[in-house]
């Protein structure tokens, strides 16, 4: 199994990778913005199983360096998994704040992983075969004020997702969202520090690697979130924008 | 600042808690300190408590660096847990070669407390298959170290219950294996004399200076019935290694406390009927059998948060060794004072100890016997452990710093002689609850 990875130190792309590195002996083309904390990955993956582990030159938002890098990976042997997992947790004021900063969330949440999304499945189109899972998260469900930067990237990439999933219905690619809550990585240490209750990262790979594997076109996780989102959904308006949620 | 509470749960001290996520970094975060390394918080009193001070987080220092499967020798960073290591390994031919009674410990806590397992007697204790590890101080300094490189400092920093240093890194021996499987046996036993002499029939052929033979049970450990009076009943449970034979299909399954009951589930209503139900369940079990090594070797693993069944106010352990000498004596003594102190204690067990050089200075296991009693949240609780430690004092045992929240400081001093020699290696960047009260700073 070849399983290429964006955003590969993001502490839920590097869970699920050692389940796949055990479980699947599978050979690994991580991207990430640090080298140095991806060979430390890179090192652990290949002792936990992994047959081969190729590290990729970090490029995020150059639409041609992002195509070129889909199609020389699938030329160098076929892709059965793309996980798109970059992110970064902007802070709401600070978006506000300075609109620099709203535009770099936008670009790092949303346009780029939809580039990388786009690009592996012109590929997968072909062969019709191949599964691009891209982590979302509970946050673009439905826009609150203390987080609505970041959850608007994320609702970017649901109906994204959503769209691509009508492309390929009945094809042979699947199209996986995987929607985490707030989950205990280096990303959320902000959270945590104002007591924030966070879901364990294991428990959350656990679940986007299961549902990875039976090409489900959306994973809470943990599950608890799809009736706590169902709800939130459908609050109505006039009582939604009296709480401070 | 966040409250954090040990696996006794007797207090939630507020800490200021510093996530380690990258080995390169460590450095530079422990200058936030003094403060004490924290893995899983499986330690039962302050060992890895800092009320009111920094705690350095380690569950993100948890990558693998390299195997060599020839060798068997597994580098990796302080803060994997044992459970990954066995899980990876086991279906390889190698598992670690110490295990103490959950795998929900991390390389490093292992380390600072030179845990033991259920066969001490074959292989010591984890500090013995430390190879070489690597120790930030809070100076910014890296220091390698091992057996045969500042053997000084190595052997400080095994059972040094973190106060040497943040361990980042670690070389270990791992242990052939054969796989999962373990023959077991059960065997029911009606008072000391019965469990000293199972002891040695299971374990003698382990001494240092004879072969190791078929006879010989590599894992021993033994419940008592606490509330069987002074002399009591037990099971004795030992395992060995099966190679070709499988058991029953185990298939891990937790359970887990769900919340914290307002009061103590252990108390003196209910320790008769447990204990008496536990014994009679064991009395079925008797026999050989081949199991898997999981619910053997951990079975409480198998009920996530179960320290929560003492209630709110949590609970004590008392664990300690005495030579084997002085064994039966002091351990009759020991049983002597808790029934006539009115409590109990469901988890007892009684384990002998082999005859090892230690590990670490401060190393707990040494020849003897070892009994490990847990207690709930009680009124008559300290002047029942003051007649423990002057049994234990006077049969010149010690008690284990890893579950200990309440031991005198001159106990200490007076039982661990090698106290002196471990100062000269401490980093002042690291002070911990214990190390307060233990050691004054």
């Amino acid at each position: 199994m070849k399983i290429v990875v964006i955003g590969a130190t993001s502490g839920i792309a590097e869970h699920c990778c050692r389940l796949w590195a055990a479980e699947d002996a599978a050979d690994f083309v991580l991207m990430a913005r640090d080298p140095a904390k991806l060979e430390k990955i890179a090192a652990d993956l290949k002792v936990r199983g992994a047959r081969s582990i190729s590290l990729a030159g970090p490029e995020f938002f150059d639409p041609a360096v992002i195509k070129s890098f889909a199609d020389a990976t699938v030329a160098a042997g076929p892709v059965d998994l793309v996980l798109i997992a970059h992110g970064w947790l902007s802070d709401q004021q600070s978006c506000q704040d300075d609109l620099a900063l709203c535009r770099e969330s936008l670009e790092v949440n949303a346009v780029s992983p939809v580039l990388f999304a786009e690009a592996f499945a012109a590929h997968f189109a072909r062969t019709n075969r191949g599964t691009i899972g891209i982590i979302g998260s509970v946050a673009g469900d439905r826009g609150r004020k203390a987080n609505y930067t970041y959850g608007a990237c994320k609702g970017l990439v649901g109906r994204y997702a959503e769209g691509m999933q009508h492309r390929f219905a009945g094809s042979g690619v699947k199209i996986v969202l995987i929607k985490p809550g707030p989950t205990d990585t280096p990303m959320t240490a902000s959270q945590k520090a104002r007591g924030v209750r966070l879901a364990p990262v294991a428990q959350v790979a656990r679940e986007t690697v299961n549902g990875i594997r039976r090409g489900r076109p959306m994973v809470y996780t943990p599950p608890i979130w799809w009736p706590i989102m169902l709800i939130v959904r459908h609050i109505p308006r006039f009582v939604f924008n009296r709480l401070s949620i | 600042m966040r409250p954090v509470s040990s696996w006794g749960r007797l207090e939630a001290p507020p800490h200021d808690i510093v996530e380690l996520t990258d080995r390169d970094t460590v450095a530079a975060s422990l200058a936030r300190g003094p403060g004490i390394a924290y893995g899983m918080g499986r330690s039962y009193g302050d060992a890895c408590l800092n009320p009111g001070g920094v705690l350095w987080r380690t569950a993100g220092l948890d990558r693998l660096i390299s195997f060599d499967p020839a060798s068997g020798r597994l580098v990796c960073e302080a803060g994997v847990v044992l459970r990954d290591i066995q899980k990876l390994m086991i279906p390889r031919g190698w598992s670690l070669p110490v295990v103490p009674g959950t795998q929900f410990v991390t390389v490093g806590g292992a380390i600072a407390n030179d845990v033991h397992g259920k066969n001490h007697h074959v292989v010591g204790s984890f500090g013995e298959h430390v190879r070489r590890l690597q120790l930030v101080r809070s100076d910014g300094e890296t220091i390698d170290c091992g057996p045969d490189r500042r053997p000084d400092l190595f052997a400080a920093t095994v059972a040094g219950l973190g106060l040497t240093g943040l361990i980042v890194e670690v070389e270990l021996q791992l242990r052939a294996s054969t796989g999962p499987w373990l023959e077991a046996e059960t065997v029911s036993f009606g008072g000391l004399a019965d469990f000293f002499a199972l002891s040695h029939e299971s374990e003698a052929s382990f001494g240092l200076a004879s072969d190791r033979s078929e006879a010989g049970w590599e894992h021993t450990v033994s419940w008592i019935d606490c509330t069987s009076g002074s002399d009591p009943r037990g099971l004795f449970m030992r395992a060995r290694p099966v190679a070709g034979r499988t058991g029953k299909p185990w298939r891990e399954r937790s359970r887990r406390v769900p919340f914290t009951p307002p009061m103590s589930m252990v108390n003196r209503l209910s320790l008769k009927p447990f204990n008496a139900l536990y014994h009679a369940l064991g009395r079925r079990r008797t026999g050989v059998q081949v199991v898997h090594y999981e619910p053997f070797l951990y079975p409480l693993d198998s009920v996530l948060e179960w320290n929560r069944l003492y209630g709110p106010m949590g609970f004590f352990q008392y664990q300690s060794v005495v030579p084997r000498a002085a064994g039966l004596e002091a351990t009759r003594d020991m049983l002597d004072a808790i029934a006539r102190s009115g409590e109990g204690s469901f988890l007892a067990v009684l384990k002998t100890f082999g005859e090892r050089p230690p590990a670490g200075l401060l190393s707990f296991p040494r020849e003897g016997v070892t009994l490990a009693l847990d207690f709930r949240h009680s009124r008559v609780l300290p002047q029942l452990f003051t007649r423990l430690d002057d049994i234990v004092r006077a049969a010149g045992g010690r008690l284990y710093p890893a579950k200990d929240a309440r031991m005198p400081r001159a106990l200490y001093e007076a039982t661990y002689p090698n106290l002196p020699a471990f100062a000269a290696h401490r980093d002042p960047g690291m002070s911990s609850g214990m190390s307060r009260r233990l050691m004054g700073s």
